[in-house]
């Protein structure tokens, strides 16, 4: 109990660690630059409290729940021999946590609000909530793809910098076509729609996978499905703009 | 709050469970532990999110709104000149690179793959160093996609400046960590920069002259997202000629 209480003090420590940063910058600007008392502070030391002990469960739960599961699903697949099923569970994977993903919901409201601005549709909130629907199904639905794609790649163990090149070219070509208005959003869209918790399952999965079948090579093999969850998004969101 | 973890997490859980039950079908190895720790995972992400509105946020936008207020950056409102210099905003460059560096090294899902990173290349790749890295390409990043929305140079130069870089780099660096580079540019923008940089980025384009918040307040993500990749592959390149010139070194 005791050494249990000792290590929980100490992965406590480490999150502080991780934090303090962020204290620092913090307090620095708004005392030396701002020039301002620091507003509610026993809300401020509760709330790093919060936060200290939510990357410490977050951390524990990680190497206890998320990692074991991508890995052992991974393996399953892999030893089961089904390749449409491990396509399919890829998809709905990403497909399945981007679609809800708060910070994707967001951004497809403002991107509604640009387009209604612009002119790209009539300026009324049906107009516009069909337009942010249509743009958080695409992005999920480019997600989906990018995970069957870089799950295709592990498989068939295709070097990642050609594809991620094609991908470069194409955003290129892209942007040089797509409506001005999209292409803020558009890049955006394939960094927000990673969350914290897809982020460590999709590494497993893909690190599983890479152990899991012989010839391939976990750190060469096993990353890089992230890189094709942000790139996809910017690919279909520019398609998206220049079709509606 | 967690409940709205749990919502968010809850399509994610029924994915696996169905595919664990109906397709796959054999039992969970460590089931009990497994749930125990989705568990934690849950109530963590919630706890963390809870702190970071209570504490971090409503103080960091604030501060970015102060920060990007003409009436700060000129001392007087009636000082502010009529063609902004975007030399003046030299406080805001410095909050976007010390706001980025800091909330990437405690972003969670980075500190997730560096540990899987660590642990696959057993040992090689550093937990450190790879944070470290990530959080300097975010922290150079944001520092010029706010110069972007100060000076008004269209976004698509830097990103394809950007992409070129990135394949020269990519050519030279270790095989190794190419994927991984790849990877930490999505890793990177999540729980805790995406809030507080996007703030920053609104602020500036609503108090810059000539910008437009809802096409220019867009972008920096995309800027957090770029440069990891270039500084995680530097940093492989790096620790690769330091460890090839001490070998020389002892050889001599």
């Amino acid at each position: 109990m005791q050494t249990a209480l000792f290590a929980l003090f100490k992965s406590m420590l480490g999150s502080l660690r991780d934090l303090l940063p962020i204290i620092i910058v913090i307090a620095f600007f708004q005392l030396a630059v701002l020039q301002q008392p620091i507003p509610g502070f026993s809300n401020i030391i509760i709330g790093t409290l919060f936060i200290v002990l939510g990357l410490t469960f977050f951390i524990y739960g990680l190497e206890m729940g998320l990692f074991p599961i991508g890995e052992s699903m991974a393996n399953a697949f892999a030893r089961k021999g089904s390749v449409i099923w491990l396509l399919i569970f890829s998809f709905c994977l990403g497909f399945g946590t981007t679609v809800a993903e708060p910070a994707l919901i967001a951004v497809a409201e403002e991107a509604s609000e640009i387009a209604a601005m612009g002119g790209m549709i009539q300026n009324n909130t049906d107009a516009m909530e069909s337009y942010a629907d249509g743009l958080r199904f695409t992005v999920a639905f480019a997600v989906g793809l990018a995970i069957v794609i870089g799950v295709l790649r592990i498989l068939k163990g295709w070097s990642i910098q050609y594809m991620i090149m094609g991908g470069y070219i194409l955003v290129v070509i892209m942007t040089a076509i797509a409506p001005k208005e999209i292409i803020g959003i558009a890049y955006d869209s394939g960094g927000v729609t990673t969350s914290t918790i897809t982020v460590p399952l999709v590494t497993a999965l893909g690190v599983g996978l890479a152990s899991a079948i012989k010839g391939r090579n976990p750190m060469t093999d096993g990353f890089g499905l992230i890189a094709f969850a942000s790139l996809t998004p910017m690919i279909f969101v520019m398609a998206y703009g220049m079709i509606i | 709050m967690i409940l709205e973890t749990s919502i968010d997490v809850l399509p994610i859980v029924s994915i696996i469970f169905g595919f664990q039950f109906l397709v796959i079908r054999k039992p969970i190895p460590n089931l009990k532990r497994v749930v125990i720790g989705f568990v934690y995972v849950l109530v963590g992400l919630s706890l963390f999110l809870l702190g970071l509105e209570q504490a971090l946020f409503p103080l960091g936008r604030l501060m970015a709104e102060q920060l990007t207020n003409p009436a700060f950056i000129y001392g007087d409102l009636t000082a502010v000149p009529s063609a902004i210099n975007w030399g003046d905003y030299y406080w805001v460059y410095l909050f976007a690179f010390a706001i980025g560096f800091s909330t990437t090294i405690a972003e969670p899902s980075l500190i997730a793959v560096a540990i899987k990173a660590n642990e696959v290349s057993g040992g090689a790749i550093g937990v450190w160093g790879l944070r470290r890295a990530v959080a300097l390409g975010v922290a150079v990043g944001i520092t010029l996609g706010c110069f972007r929305i100060v000076s008004g140079f269209p976004i698509h130069y830097f990103i394809i400046s950007g992409y070129v870089v990135v394949v020269i780099q990519t050519f030279f660096a270790p095989k190794m960590i190419v994927p991984l580079a790849y990877d930490s540019g999505g890793v990177t923008t999540s729980t805790v920069t995406v809030p507080l940089v996007a703030a920053l980025g609104l602020g500036l384009a609503e108090t810059v002259p000539g910008r437009n918040v809802l096409i220019d307040g867009f972008g920096l993500i995309a800027f957090a997202s770029l440069f990891p990749i270039m500084s995680v592959m530097a940093y492989a390149q790096i620790s690769e000629y330091v460890a090839k010139r001490s070998k020389k070194i002892n050889l001599n």
